[in-house]
């Protein structure tokens, strides 16, 4: 059974107030939201997928290309933003030399800029996989990027 | 129940249950809106219609406060015309500044608004949205950074339509209108109907142009130019071009496009009727022949690609008939001019619809790499085209169309609403029966109101079930009668609510009442006309007793047929 039918299979068939714990669910699953999965999951709950793309592309949390092995996420809310957030987008974006939403070419590294992720106190933020980094400076990018390097090697 | 309440400091009388505006607006007193729709629930999204209500801290929308009895309010007060006026200077903030370039220059409810509250400088500045025009389409150009987010077009998709073919996509100030995946419009599950040109506000959404096209071809030599246009056309071109319309414009319109420069003038009618004749025969030989069958008519081309894409299972109920408009085409690609001269053909087609546009491209519409008809034109784009080449309607005479596609019926106009394609078979049926006058009773049946009608009819001792779908949403019922197994003998759908006379290439009806209003002008002249049905036209009988004959492509009719295809889009 593939990822979107074995989520799919936890849930009633045509009920529209699962969509967004499905949509959840597939990018747990998947990493993203496939065009394949939008559909999929338009005929499973019998709604247009233009309805539920626009649904989706409303939440920052949904994304809707693969990414990297490694993803990061780097929040540029109002606090990370004082605390400094542009130069560590800046220097991501020098160290991989990639703009936010697209991949590296090798396949290992993507990254975005999110809105406010809740951890103000500790900012600027970086989620990668899961996990926060908190007090990012822009001249820890480097090492941190190469030290991940590793990790997306044996993904 | 009515009660008295108070605005700008005199009594007006209200009706318990209806919105403020509602209230205000019966007792004339205007308030501008955007995004308020006649006939949808109200939003109170754009708070253009904000009033001051005494003892409420915040402004409200009269479009969706109910009104109450104890009310006060001031509908013009300096506090209500600043928020009003500001509204429109933050719309016009990020709104790029192209307005005499602009397709709705003159006729945009923005820029109305922003006179209206007198915008003279720009007092809000922003950075303008990216430029993004979506011409994938062969129907309708969506132009991004013209839209103001109002959201009527979408809730006209999904809630008229049900097509749901747009919706918001992101958030805050990259929010934007667009298809599933934020793909162009031509992978989308758009029917081309044009309804939701019909309401946009600005030049955000607009049928697509030919006529540099036109223009082009009107210039050219060795080109013979032909132009078709549908009953409603002259009508509709009268009240386009503002000027009174009265019979004789029907033939003053054939004279009109002759000075524009078209070699021949035909009717599309002509290809209604034959329409008409064919669906007729067709049923009478299923009932000479027992098989009972549902047949539904494939006239509507944004029903067509609503039936292909989400319905493909009732594909072979379709008829193969092709639209009037590619009938006509067909004659005259293949009967009216000399076959090495096919190439010189040009045809343009003037109809009220935008999925026409559409229809013409289509594979099965082009033999061996010639179309059938080249330009679908809305009458919006011919009345542009009759002001640019200056001509002055009110003084010319009228003239007759050309042969063999010269006459229409009356039959062929009560096609242009919900519901006549299938009153005109059926009067169709009763002259074959032998029988004078159609059934009066099922004729005020199919002219009901509501989205979804039936009767049944007897002529010539048949029995003839039909179902006539006005305006998608009434497919809904259609489907559960045929899921129940009810079968009829002709089933009508038209996309647009009330017919083409709501179609997408014509001015905005603006509520149900004033669509049936054209509605009854239809049924008023149909009832005015001498040659009732095909039967009496004497161009369908010039066709069919001649020019069909010594035509060899159209002797066996096969021209006049296409087949549908399932549709891969997304839904």
């Amino acid at each position: 059974m593939s990822k979107i039918e074995e989520v799919l299979s936890h849930y009633m068939e045509g009920h529209h107030e699962s969509l967004i714990p499905i949509l959840q669910d597939i990018q747990l699953a998947e990493g993203y939201l496939s065009e394949e999965a939008i559909v999929r999951i338009g005929s499973f709950l019998r709604m247009s997928t233009t309805k539920i793309y626009g649904l989706a592309t409303f939440y920052d949390r949904f994304r809707f290309y693969p990414g990297g092995r490694v993803h990061l996420r780097i929040c540029h809310g109002t606090t990370c933003f004082i605390n400094g957030s542009s130069a560590v987008v800046a220097a991501v974006r020098e160290a991989l030399g990639i703009e936010p939403g697209q991949t590296t070419r090798d396949g290992r590294f993507s990254y975005e800029i999110t809105a406010c992720m809740g951890g103000c106190n500790d900012g600027p933020l970086v989620m990668i996989d899961g996990e926060f980094r908190t007090h990012v400076r822009a001249e820890d990018i480097p090492e941190m990027i190469s030290k991940l390097k590793a990790v997306a090697d044996l993904k | 129940m009515q009660f008295t309440i108070e605005v700008n400091n005199r009594s007006i009388r209200a009706e318990k249950g209806e919105t403020i505006l509602s209230a205000l607006n019966r007792n004339g007193i205007m308030i501008p809106t955007l995004c308020r729709m006649a006939e949808f629930t109200p939003t109170g999204a754009c708070r253009m219609c904000v009033v001051e209500v005494e003892g409420r801290d915040r402004l409200v929308t009269a479009c969706s406060a109910p009104v109450e009895e104890w009310m006060k309010i001031q509908t013009h007060s300096p506090r209500v015309i600043r928020a009003r006026k500001t509204i429109v200077e933050l719309l016009l903030a990020n709104h790029p500044d192209d307005c005499l370039y602009c397709e709705r220059n003159l006729d945009c409810e923005l820029q109305r608004l922003a006179d209206q509250l007198q915008v003279r400088e720009r007092r809000i500045r922003a950075s303008k949205i990216k430029p993004r025009r979506d011409q994938s389409s062969p129907a309708i150009v969506r132009e991004l950074s013209k839209c103001i987010l109002c959201g009527r077009c979408i809730r006209v998709c999904e809630e008229v339509i049900t097509a749901t073919s747009i919706d918001f996509i992101g958030r805050g100030s990259s929010t934007h209108v667009g298809p599933a995946m934020d793909r162009d419009f031509n992978f989308s599950s758009c029917i081309h109907c044009g309804q939701c040109v019909l309401v946009c506000p600005t030049g955000a959404l607009h049928e697509k142009h030919y006529l540099s096209e036109v223009q082009e071809q009107l210039s050219s030599d060795n080109v013979i130019r032909v132009i078709q246009y549908s009953p409603l056309v002259p009508w509709a071109l009268a009240g386009e071009l503002g000027v009174k319309y009265n019979r004789d414009f029907d033939r003053v319109l054939n004279a009109v496009l002759r000075k524009i420069g078209f070699d021949k003038v035909f009717l599309s009618g002509t290809g209604t009727d034959i329409l008409i004749t064919e669906l007729a025969d067709e049923i009478l030989r299923r009932q000479e022949s027992g098989e009972k069958r549902n047949l539904i008519v494939s006239a509507c081309p944004a029903w067509v690609k609503y039936c292909e894409q989400f319905y493909p299972g009732l594909l072979p109920m379709l008829s193969t008939l092709k639209t009037p408009q590619q009938i006509s085409g067909a004659i005259i690609k293949s009967a009216v001019v000399p076959d090495d001269d096919r190439q010189r053909v040009y045809t343009v087609s003037v109809t009220p619809c935008t999925a026409m546009k559409f229809e013409a491209r289509r594979d099965s519409m082009t033999r061996k790499g010639i179309s059938d008809i080249d330009t679908v034109l809305t009458v919006r784009e011919l009345a542009r085209l009759v002001i640019l080449y200056g001509i002055d309607v009110s003084n010319i005479g009228p003239e007759a169309a050309d042969e063999p596609l010269a006459l229409r019926s009356s039959a062929s106009l009560m096609a242009e609403t919900a519901g006549g394609i299938t009153e005109s078979v059926i009067r169709s049926l009763f002259v074959k029966a032998g029988s004078r006058e159609a059934d009066r009773i099922a004729a005020k049946k199919l002219r009901a109101a509501g989205s979804f009608r039936e009767t049944t009819v007897t002529a010539g001792g048949g029995t003839f079930s039909v179902a006539v779908v006005d305006g998608i949403k009434g497919f809904e019922k259609l489907k559960q009668m045929l899921d129940g197994g009810t079968v009829y003998d002709l089933i009508e759908v038209m996309a647009c609510p009330g017919g083409c006379v709501n179609g997408g290439g014509m001015q905005s009806a603006g509520s149900r009442e004033a669509v049936r209003q054209r509605s009854r002008f239809v049924w008023q002249t149909n009832d005015q006309e001498a040659v009732r049905g095909p039967e009496q036209s004497a161009s369908v009988a010039a066709l069919y007793g001649k020019v069909f004959e010594e035509c060899s492509e159209l002797a066996d009719k096969t021209l006049f047929h296409t087949r549908f295809d399932k549709r891969e889009v997304l839904l």
